[in-house]
């Protein structure tokens, strides 16, 4: 077998992505803050793209770069750089990223061939969290772990025993739960299970679970919906 | 190019070298050019079955290391003249098997025979995933018991993601599922998993089955391998089983209690 103690590999990952014009600091300070304080939390800490296609002036990288901090945000790069902004951006030690073909348009962009509104007020800065779902088309065998930070998994084929599917969303299983399946695994008690065919080693969602000998039941082998209400697991039929 | 199959298991004790040695035997009866390529490195067993042991000087990890090249170490076998059999060495250990190495040999051996079995030894350590790396089908032997059938389970997960193939995105190894050690009568009784419990379970096309018989393990003890005694039910088991592996349509036999008739219910069967 190779080396797998030292490797350099190519992977995605969902970034929020700030699409915005004007970038004095002052003007990014005041909409972040606002952007932040809707839901203080969700974005510590969250790394962050920005978008400078529609720049009106050439941004001050270094000073953004410091607000960001301030803000407790970590600026990786920029998107949709012309040669020049890249060049600057790249001086200030950021990444410069490749916009993809399909969500190159920026919101502004989309939408200004409708009208051409009047001055663009506050929702101009809109910060794009990009959760894209997970969706697995095969069989999840023994020994087999996923997790899906963030977002729902949704499996079309069987958890085998012994495999552990995770996610901090619902989990949707078309096909036999055999294995163990935990949702909300991020402590949000509204997530749910639901499976073609439910045979678990274990349920848990928020941290709450069962083993299989509570499940076996009126549902064992059954199709159904597993949710968390006042703090305990209720199975329900699914349909 | 030569087609590479892998005859895996996790469990050990399944029949994985008997099921190679049959499967490979049966594919060299149909006229195509077959190796047998023991990767148990350490147990050497594939020789014992093939009736060959005696005859094994040079070994795979000799090949490796380019201490004899292949010729000096495949063995051709007495009763077919288009199957050989690479021994396994056995004074070293799994680890005397390398990525590269294994690659070399299986190329190598690629542009000369039409099918390549490889033997694998029980477990999923390096020596399992060595056996699997390049294969471009896979034989999963199973038995009719829920550990056998777990494990199982743990091989499939492994051949798609842990693969040649799947590291670098061709598409997946093809899989067939071949359940040795039947018993109808005990699956009556509810002792044993039937045939379509386990592929209840593990969801992969059904290559054969193989009934429990007294035949499986006289063909060992005598070096023989039990596709060659088409007189028993195990032997013919293994010919349809190989049949299907070619892409025939054979129906599945010996699946159900057989009746027994007056003259063995009087004289014993």
């Amino acid at each position: 077998m190779s080396d797998h103690s030292f490797e350099l590999k190519g992977s995605l990952f969902p970034l929020s992505v700030l699409y915005c014009q004007d970038f004095s600091v002052a003007a990014l300070q005041a909409q972040l803050q606002q952007k932040l304080a809707q839901a203080p939390g969700f974005f510590h800490q969250a790394p962050v793209v920005i978008n400078v296609e529609n720049a009106k002036q050439i941004p001050d990288f270094i000073a953004i770069k410091q607000l960001f901090v301030e803000l407790q945000l970590v600026l990786v790069g920029v998107c949709g750089a012309n040669a020049e902004l890249k060049k600057v951006a790249q001086q200030a030690g950021l990444a410069a990223l490749q916009l993809s073909k399909n969500n190159g348009k920026t919101p502004e962009a989309a939408a200004k061939p409708v009208a051409e509104p009047a001055p663009i007020a506050p929702a101009a800065a809109v910060v794009t969290a990009v959760v894209e779902n997970k969706l697995i088309e095969q069989n999840i065998r023994s020994g087999q772990q996923i997790y899906v930070k963030g977002a729902d998994l949704i499996i079309k084929g069987t958890v085998g025993a012994g495999a552990e599917v995770i996610a901090d969303g619902n989990i949707h299983i078309y096909g036999s739960l055999r294995g163990k399946a935990i949702a909300g695994a991020g402590g949000d008690s509204s997530k749910k299970i639901y499976c073609y065919n439910m045979q678990a080693e274990l349920i848990s969602i928020a941290g709450n679970y069962w083993l299989s000998e509570s499940l076996q039941g009126e549902f064992w082998g059954k199709s159904a919906c597993i949710s968390l209400q006042d703090g305990q697991l209720v199975l329900a039929e699914l349909f | 190019m030569a087609k590479i199959i892998v005859v895996t298991s996790g469990k050990g004790g399944v029949g994985k070298t008997t099921s190679s040695a049959a499967i490979g035997t049966g594919l060299a009866l149909r006229g195509h050019k077959t190796v047998i390529v023991d990767f148990d490195i350490g147990l050497r067993n594939l020789d014992l079955i093939m009736g060959c042991e005696r005859r094994v000087v040079y070994d795979f990890v000799n090949v490796i290391n380019n201490e004899a090249n292949l010729k000096q170490a495949m063995i051709r076998d007495k009763r077919l003249d288009n199957l050989y059999i690479l021994p396994a060495s056995q004074t070293r250990d799994k680890d005397a098997l390398n990525k590269e190495g294994v690659e070399r040999v299986l190329n190598e051996l690629s542009d000369e025979f039409d099918f390549i079995i490889c033997d694998s030894p029980a477990g999923i350590e390096s020596g399992a995933m060595m056996a699997l790396y390049f294969a471009d089908e896979a034989i999963v032997v199973t038995n009719p018991e829920v550990s056998s059938v777990r494990d199982s389970d743990r091989i499939l997960g492994m051949l798609s993601s842990k693969s040649r193939r799947a590291e670098q995105g061709l598409p997946g190894i093809k899989e067939h599922l071949l359940l040795t050690r039947y018993n109808p009568e005990r699956v009556v009784k509810g002792e044993m998993l039937s045939v379509e419990d386990v592929n209840d379970i593990l969801a992969i096309k059904l290559l054969g089955v193989i009934p429990e018989s007294q035949a499986v393990l006289n063909a060992s003890n005598s070096g023989q391998p039990v596709i060659l005694d088409t007189e028993s039910d195990a032997g013919q088991a293994y010919l349809d089983t190989v049949a299907r592996l070619i892409g025939e349509d054979v129906p599945f036999r010996f699946l159900s209690v057989e009746k027994k008739g007056l003259f063995k219910r009087i004289f014993g069967g």
